[in-house]
């Protein structure tokens, strides 16, 4: 390849990442079409160019640079940058970092927080299967071992709900699956002593935060899967 | 069934900025022990909730021990700084309004040691009785049937019967389609979930709740609009929406707030609604209001203008746990106390000092925030004087959303209000949103059928008939 046309693929990259942070999906779209025209390897577009701009609008969301709304766009824009790659490439569905069972514990309804948790392990990688509100222990548990998960992420706002992440940890653990899933465990009536306390793996004060511990927690699982800081196209 | 307003507002009840004052409503409110809210002077209004505990049968015990402790504490302040007067408020939690009996028990409780303290000292007490809406937890919720629904008016008749003073409730009809319009910024979905489902469900609810204060001679105090805008500020707060967007959606919940007072609630309203004064303003109720002494529940950037016009002043809600000088609630009750002395004391010397300090109040924060400058006395006047002259509570809510904006957009060009930066465009966009808003309800409602996850609520719940998946199935 001449110096030239690498100068131009890593300017490409850079406009494509731009064009994610702002959530613009035609030039995304308009950008990884010419790169997989030029004959570039579609996992480098994803990784160099869609999931590295995602990870740029997930720093800025922590740094308080970008608002929900905004984030959401560049997720949307990423999405569809990613869709168009498998089907102009024919690559099979990306393979997510891990899996999560998400959910607001028995008695609380609060879920505003939960959501934008959710939402930021998406886009950062993760596979997640929201169980919804008011979940009770059992739920959980099976969701847990239907869905084969690796992490369990809890969340409460209630003072009078919180007790119950403990109930949940002790239905999970009679369900047998003690030493297959992490427990991360947030939400505004929870905090890191709590979750010692209760026997959770982590906690998280933030959905930034969040994404950050689920991967540490993730490393630190035996169970994890194969995984590094970008996703990946598999066949 | 339609629930139709019994009182329509078509003019203010505050006539001008120098009545528009804290401690004075154009319609007080009288308890049955002659305590008058709006009348005149400012009362502290106390709210308290359990530390970390599960409740239900087994706790119970504790959770007695727990309401008895801080109820004690609480009166035996208020009389030590001779308080002219406080309001508690119980605010049940899921548990203890699911299994009204719990709730009923509470309610007792605090209500004895409340006439004990009349009694023997002659201190003056309100007992608040707010059940928790607990339709939402099931998912889509029912919104106007079912035991959820009942345990909710069994605990409203049965804790006023025992002695409740006043009713209210933070409703939550709409939310569902709301919490995904905050989140994604989208105020045409916010207009819909207010102005529509909301007046909806609040003409249904209050009116219910109106009919039970009247067979109980309870008050039929008030809602908030606490789902809808709490969350935006909470979100605002976080940096997670623009605080533009917060301030235009509290301007928004205006109308659906105002929907309790149509079908017959009286006030005092609810702490945590901060488009209160816009209550009073144009309903001429007495409210209650929050600000930096609800540092305890959550942040904002509305401390001090919070106060400008309230009649109760309140902390929303505090843990019973320990501090250096004593629990929680204990304290706060001491803080709202002092707060309130000083209201009073000002309005004491004269009408003219009062303004003074309401203006101090507002001043201090509205220039620093979008959220407290629609929150201005002056600026609530002026927005509610065009709110009056509209009949129809959805266009009032697109019209309270259109002219937040505009007085956002005025307010930044005139240097009385701080924006940051990456929140100017935000103002632009929301405005174009509402442009594309028509002025006829149901044809929003047919267009909204396509923009929304109509299997995350019941239409139905709300009178609204599908009608764009009938279309679609004639054609
Ligand atoms: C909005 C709101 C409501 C709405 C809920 C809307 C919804 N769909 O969620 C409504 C009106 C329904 C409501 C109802 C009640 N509420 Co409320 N509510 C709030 C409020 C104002 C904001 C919550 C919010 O959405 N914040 C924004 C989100 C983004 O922040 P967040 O939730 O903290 O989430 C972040 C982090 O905590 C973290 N996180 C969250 N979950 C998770 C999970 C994991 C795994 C991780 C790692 C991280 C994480 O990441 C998130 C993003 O950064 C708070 C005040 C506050 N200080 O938070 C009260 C508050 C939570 N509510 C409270 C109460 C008491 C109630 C009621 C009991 C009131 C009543 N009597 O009716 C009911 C209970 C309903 C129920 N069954 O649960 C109390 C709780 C007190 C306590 N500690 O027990 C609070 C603190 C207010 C107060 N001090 O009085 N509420």
């Amino acid at each position: 390849m001449s110096d030239f046309s690498n100068k131009w693929i890593i300017n490409e990259y850079r406009k494509l990442r731009q064009a994610v942070v702002s959530g613009d999906r035609v030039l995304v779209l308009k950008t990884v079409r010419q790169l997989l025209e030029s004959g570039v390897d579609p996992l480098r577009v994803v990784n160099q160019g869609l999931v590295s701009g995602m990870d740029a609008v997930g720093n800025m969301f922590r740094d308080n640079e970008m608002f929900m709304p905004d984030v959401l766009m560049s997720a949307r824009a990423m999405n569809e940058g990613i869709n168009l790659v498998r089907r102009i490439r024919r690559t099979p569905a990306r393979r997510p970092l891990g899996k999560i069972v998400i959910g607001t514990v028995s008695g609380d309804i609060h879920d505003i927080g939960k959501n934008v948790v959710k939402i930021m392990l998406e886009n950062g990688g993760f596979l997640v299967y929201d169980q919804g509100v008011n979940v009770e222990p059992r739920q959980f548990a099976d969701a847990v071992k239907k869905h084969k998960a690796q992490i369990l992420a809890l969340s409460a706002q209630l003072t009078t709900a919180m007790l119950n992440m403990k109930t949940t940890i002790a239905a999970v653990e009679a369900a047998g699956m003690k030493d297959k899933v992490k427990v991360i465990i947030g939400g505004s009536a929870t905090f890191q002593d709590f979750a010692d306390e209760i026997g959770a793996h982590g906690y998280a004060p933030d959905a930034s935060a969040a994404v950050h511990r689920c991967r540490e927690l993730l490393e630190s699982n035996s169970c994890g899967r194969q995984r590094g800081p970008n996703l990946k196209i598999v066949k | 069934m339609d629930y139709k307003p019994v009182k329509t507002f078509n003019e203010l009840a505050v006539k001008s900025l120098d009545d528009f004052i804290y401690g004075i409503a154009p319609y007080p409110v009288t308890a049955k022990n002659g305590m008058v809210i709006g009348g005149g002077a400012v009362y502290p209004e106390i709210n308290m909730t359990l530390p970390p505990i599960t409740v239900d049968e087994s706790t119970m015990p504790e959770v007695r021990k727990q309401y008895a402790e801080m109820i004690e504490g609480i009166l035996k302040r208020a009389k030590a700084l001779h308080a002219p007067g406080i309001i508690v408020e119980l605010e049940l939690l899921p548990p203890t309004t699911i299994e009204p009996k719990w709730g009923i028990e509470i309610n007792k409780i605090l209500r004895e040691k409340m006439y004990e303290y009349e009694e023997k000292y002659g201190l003056k007490s309100l007992l608040r009785c707010t059940p928790n809406d607990t339709r939402e937890i099931m998912r889509p919720p029912l919104m106007r049937r079912g035991d959820l629904l009942e345990s909710i008016f069994t605990t409203f008749e049965k804790c006023a019967e025992d002695g409740a003073d006043i009713l209210s409730i933070e409703t939550t009809g709409g939310k569902e389609v709301h919490d995904e319009a905050l989140v994604t910024c989208d105020i045409r979905k916010a207009i819909f979930a207010l102005g529509v489902l909301g007046v909806r469900d609040m003409r249904f609810i209050w009116s219910k709740i109106v009919e039970i204060a009247e067979q109980t001679g309870s008050i039929a105090g008030g809602d908030t609009a606490c789902g809808f805008a709490n969350t935006a500020l909470a979100l605002a707060e976080q940096s997670m929406i623009p605080r533009v967007f917060a301030a235009v959606d509290r301007v928004a919940t205006v109308p659906r707030t105002l929907a309790g007072f149509e079908v017959g609630a009286v006030g005092p309203d609810k702490d945590c609604g901060y488009e209160g004064p816009y209550m009073k303003a144009i309903a001429g109720v007495p409210i209650s209001m929050e600000g930096k002494t609800a540092a305890c529940a959550h942040l904002s950037s509305i401390g001090n203008v919070a106060a400008c016009v309230c009649d109760m002043w309140s902390n929303e809600s505090v843990q019973n746990i320990k501090l250096l000088s004593a629990p929680a609630p204990v304290v706060y009750t001491e803080q709202l106390i002092y707060d309130c002395r000083l209201m009073n004391e000002a309005a004491a010397e004269g009408r003219s000092y009062a303004l003074k300090l309401r203006d101090w109040l507002a001043d201090s924060d509205s220039r620093l925030d979008p959220q407290a400058y629609v929150l201005r006395p002056d600026i609530v006047l002026e927005i509610s004087k065009e709110l009056v002259k509209e009949k129809d509570a959805f266009i009032a809510t697109k019209k309270a959303a259109a002219l937040a904006v505009d007085v956002l957009k005025r307010g930044m060009a005139a240097g009385e209000v701080q924006v940051l930066p990456k929140e100017k465009k935000w103002l632009d966009i929301i405005s174009s949103q509402i442009e594309t808003i028509p002025d006829d309800w149901q044809e929003f409602w047919h267009e909204m059928q396509k923009e929304l996850d109509l299997s995350k609520w019941r239409p139905e719940e709300y009178d609204l008939e599908v009608t764009a998946a009938k279309t679609a199935s004639a054609g």
